[in-house]
C-alpha cells in the first residue's frame, strides 16, 4: 500500500511536467505580450522590459528558467502587479480560496448524497420528483444567476447576510451556497442512479429476505456499495471547488486566487497564469490518488500492491 | 457449542412467540384470529389459489396463476420446471418478496405454520423472514454482498431476530459455518466473498439460510450457478442439514434428477400452474402430463450416445399475458387434440397417493393409458 501511494505521487510529476510544457508553449504561442495595453508603450521601453524579464530568450530558455523557479518554489515575478511576486499573490488568496472550496464540497456531500438517496427510495414518486427537479434546477442554473438570487433575496430584501467581502461567517454563507449548487445536483443525480442500479442488486434480496429493517438494509447494504461511483466523481469536484471560482470570487467580491484564472490570460500575466495552470493540475491530479485510496477503503475488493 | 444449539431448537413450537418481542406474539395470534385459520397439524405451509401477477408496459404477466400446495413439517418439495414459468416467483410471493412495482399478490391464502402470512403487517412479516423462513438463492456470487464480510452477513439476521449479544452471534456464526463445511471457521470470519471460491459462497448462503433455525427453507435453483462436482455436494449438504435440523425445504429446480434425489414430493410448473403433482416414486414411475414426460425425457442418459443431440421439449413456454382458456403445454405437446385448445384440463387425481395431472388425454377415458 505504502509503496503503491508512493508511486502514485511520484506519477504525479510527469503529469505536471507534461501540462506545464503544454501550457507554456501555448501561452506564448497566443499573439499579445503583458505590456500591451491600451496606450502603446515605446518599442524602446518595451524591449527593455523584455529585457529585464528574460522574455528577449528563445522559449525553450524561458521555459527552463521557469521550471528551474518552479521545482525551487519561486513562481516568478507578476508581470502585471509589478510590485508583488506571483509567490505573494498566490499566498494571500490561496487559503480563502480553499476554505470556500472545502465548504462548498462539505455542503455539496452532505446535501447532495442524501438527496439522491431519498430521490431513489422514494423512485417515481414525490420525494423522486423533487429531488430530480431541484437536480435539473441546479445543473442547468449558471453559478452567476444562483448568486445573483441569492444576493437579492438573503441579501438585498431579507437583509440576513452581508453579500459581499470576507470578513467572518456571515459572508461565508451565501459563495458557499452559491459554489455548491452545481456539485450539489450533480451529486445527487450519480447518487440517485448509483441507488437505483444497487436496488435491483441480488445481494439486496438477500438482505431483505434475513428480515432486516429497511433501514438496515439501506443504510448497510444499499448506500456503501452505491457510493463507490460516487466517489470517483468526488475527487475532480473537490479539486474543482478548491482551486477557486472566477464567477464567485468577483460577485462576492472575496480576496481568493479563483479570479486569477481569467485576468492572467487577459494580461498575458504569464507566470501567474503558469501558477494558476499549475495548481489546478497538482489538485486534480492528487485528488485521483485520494479517490483511489478511498476505492480501496470502501470496496474489499480492491487492493493494491 | 452443542448446548446454545440446542437452546436454539428448542424454540421449537411457535418459535415466534419464543423468541421475538410482544409484538410478533400479538401479530402471529391476530393472525390466526383474523382469518379463523387452524393450525394444519402436519402441514407446515399451505398455498391455496395463489396468483402473483406483474403490471408492465406490455400487459399483466400471470406469473403465478392458481397456484396450491403444501408442504408438510420437515418434508422436502420439489418444484420443477423451465425458466419464466413461475417457479422463483412462487418462492418470493411465500416470503412476500416479490419486487412491488411491478409485481403484486393479487389472490391466494398463504398459511405458514397457522399464520396467514398475506394478512401479516410489513413489520410482522419482517419477522419471521429470516428467523422462520430461510432464503437460498442461485447464484451465489452476486447473492451476496461484496462490501461486507462474510462473518457479518451470516450475523446479521441471527443479531436482527435471536437478541444474542455480538460475542454469542459470533460464536453461532462460526458454528454455522463449521457446520456448512467450512475450514477453520473462526479465521474466515473477517473474509470477504471474493475471498471464496463458488461452493464456499453457496455454503456461506446456506449458513444464513439456516442461521436463526427456520422451518422452512426457500431453495431457489441452489445449485445451477455451480459446477457439476460442487451441486452434488451442496444438494448433499442442504439434504443433511436439512434433516438434522427437521427443516422442510421447497426445492426449486429445473433438473428432475436434482428433484428426484432429494425431494419427498415433486409439483411440476409450467406456465404459472402446477401441471402434475405428487410423491417423487409415483411420478417417476408413471408420469401423467406429457410436460413432465419432456422434462423427463430431455435428463441426458449415461447409455446416450456420444456427440448425439441433447433431447429437447420443442418450442418455448408461452407468454403469460391473457393466456387463453386451454391446455398451456397444448401447443408444444405431440398429442394435442381439439379439447385442448378448447378448454383448460383441471388438476385431476391419477394412480398413486396424492398424484395429481392436468392433462385431458391421461384422464381415464383419455386418448392416452
Amino acid at each position: 500500500m505504502i509503496t503503491y501511494l508512493a508511486r502514485r505521487i511520484l506519477w504525479i510529476i510527469p503529469v505536471l511536467f507534461t501540462v506545464s510544457i503544454i501550457t507554456f508553449t501555448l501561452m506564448h504561442a497566443v499573439p499579445g505580450g503583458p505590456w500591451d495595453s491600451e496606450k502603446r508603450l515605446p518599442q524602446g521601453v518595451q524591449n527593455r522590459l523584455n529585457a529585464q524579464y528574460g522574455l528577449d530568450q528563445p522559449i525553450y530558455v524561458q521555459y527552463i528558467t521557469w521550471a528551474g523557479g518552479f521545482v525551487q518554489g519561486n513562481l516568478g515575478p507578476s508581470y502585471r502587479f509589478k510590485d508583488r511576486t506571483v509567490n505573494d499573490i498566490v499566498s494571500d488568496g490561496i487559503w480563502t480560496t480553499v476554505q470556500l472550496g472545502v465548504m462548498a464540497f462539505l455542503l455539496a456531500v452532505f446535501v447532495g448524497i442524501p438527496l439522491g438517496i431519498i430521490a431513489s427510495l422514494g423512485h417515481n414518486r414525490w420525494p423522486d420528483y423533487l429531488s430530480t427537479s431541484v437536480s435539473i434546477v441546479g445543473i442547468s442554473t449558471p453559478s452567476f444567476v444562483l448568486a445573483i438570487l441569492l444576493i437579492v433575496f438573503f441579501g438585498v430584501q431579507l437583509r440576513w447576510f452581508p453579500t459581499s467581502g470576507w470578513k467572518g461567517p456571515p459572508n461565508w454563507v451565501l459563495p458557499t451556497i452559491a459554489l455548491a449548487g452545481f456539485p450539489i445536483a450533480q451529486i445527487a443525480r450519480y447518487t440517485r442512479a448509483s441507488m437505483l442500479e444497487v436496488t435491483r442488486k441480488d445481494y439486496i434480496r438477500t438482505a431483505q429476505s434475513k428480515g432486516l429493517r429497511d433501514r438496515a438494509v439501506v443504510i448497510r447494504h444499499m448506500v456503501r456499495n452505491a457510493l463507490i461511483p460516487v466517489v470517483t466523481i468526488l475527487g475532480p469536484i473537490l479539486a474543482f471547488l478548491v482551486t477557486g471560482s472566477f464567477i464567485i470570487e468577483t460577485i462576492f467580491a472575496i480576496p481568493g486566487v479563483g479570479r486569477y484564472y481569467i485576468t492572467a490570460i487577459g494580461t498575458r500575466d504569464y507566470s501567474l497564469l503558469m501558477a494558476m495552470t499549475m495548481l489546478y493540475a497538482f489538485a486534480v491530479a492528487f485528488m485521483n490518488v485520494v479517490v483511489d485510496v478511498l476505492y480501496a477503503y470502501i470496496d474489499p475488493r480492491i487492493r493494491y500492491s | 457449542m452443542e448446548q446454545s444449539d440446542a437452546d436454539v431448537s428448542t424454540a421449537d413450537l411457535p418459535s415466534i412467540i419464543e423468541l421475538s418481542p410482544d409484538e410478533a406474539r400479538r401479530a402471529s395470534s391476530e393472525a390466526v384470529i383474523e382469518t379463523g385459520a387452524k393450525r394444519n397439524a402436519d402441514k407446515l405451509l399451505e398455498v391455496r389459489g395463489l396468483k402473483t401477477q406483474f403490471f408492465t408496459a406490455d400487459g399483466v404477466i400471470q406469473a403465478v396463476d392458481d397456484v396450491s400446495f403444501d408442504v408438510g413439517y420437515g418434508e422436502t418439495l420439489g418444484l420443477v420446471g423451465e425458466s419464466g414459468c413461475g417457479k422463483s416467483v412462487s418462492a418470493l410471493s411465500i416470503a412476500r418478496l416479490v419486487p412491488d412495482p411491478p409485481g403484486k399478490i393479487v389472490a391466494g391464502q398463504i398459511l405458514f405454520d397457522g399464520i396467514d402470512i398475506l394478512k401479516l403487517s410489513n413489520e410482522a412479516m419482517r419477522k419471521l423472514r429470516g428467523k422462520e423462513i430461510g432464503f437460498i438463492f442461485q447464484d451465489p456470487l452476486t447473492s451476496l454482498n461484496p462490501t461486507l464480510t462474510i462473518g457479518y452477513q451470516i450475523s446479521e439476521a441471527i443479531r436482527e431476530h435471536m437478541g444474542l449479544s455480538p460475542r454469542a452471534a459470533r460464536d453461532r456464526v462460526v458454528e454455522l459455518l463449521a457446520k456448512v463445511g467450512i475450514p477453520r471457521p473462526a479465521d474466515r470470519l473477517k473474509d470477504y466473498p471474493h475471498q471464496f471460491s463458488g461452493g464456499m459462497r453457496q455454503r456461506v448462503m446456506i449458513a444464513i439460510a439456516l442461521s436463526c433455525d427456520p422451518k422452512l427453507i426457500l431453495a431457489d435453483e441452489p445449485t445451477t450457478a455451480l459446477d457439476v462436482t460442487i451441486q452434488a455436494q451442496i444438494l448433499e449438504l442442504i439434504q443433511r442439514l436439512s434433516h438434522e435440523f427437521g427443516t422442510a425445504v421447497l426445492l426449486i429446480t429445473h433438473d428432475l434428477g436434482i428433484a428426484a434425489g432429494m425431494c419427498d414430493r415433486v409439483n411440476v410448473m409450467y406456465a404459472g400452474r402446477i401441471v402434475e403433482t405428487g410423491t417423487v416414486d409415483t411420478m417417476f414411475e408413471n408420469p401423467q402430463m406429457p410436460y413432465a414426460w419432456g422434462l423427463l425425457d430431455s435428463l441426458p442418459r449415461i447409455d446416450d450416445i456420444r456427440g448425439a443431440k441433447l433431447r429437447t421439449i420443442e418450442g418455448l413456454p408461452p407468454l403469460l399475458i391473457s393466456p387463453p382458456d386451454a391446455c398451456r403445454f397444448g401447443p408444444r405437446c405431440r398429442y394435442v387434440r381439439d379439447i385442448c385448445r378448447e378448454d383448460e384440463p383441471e388438476l385431476t387425481e391419477r394412480a398413486g397417493e396424492g398424484h395429481f395431472a392436468r392433462c385431458w388425454a391421461t384422464e381415464p377415458g383419455g386418448w392416452i393409458s
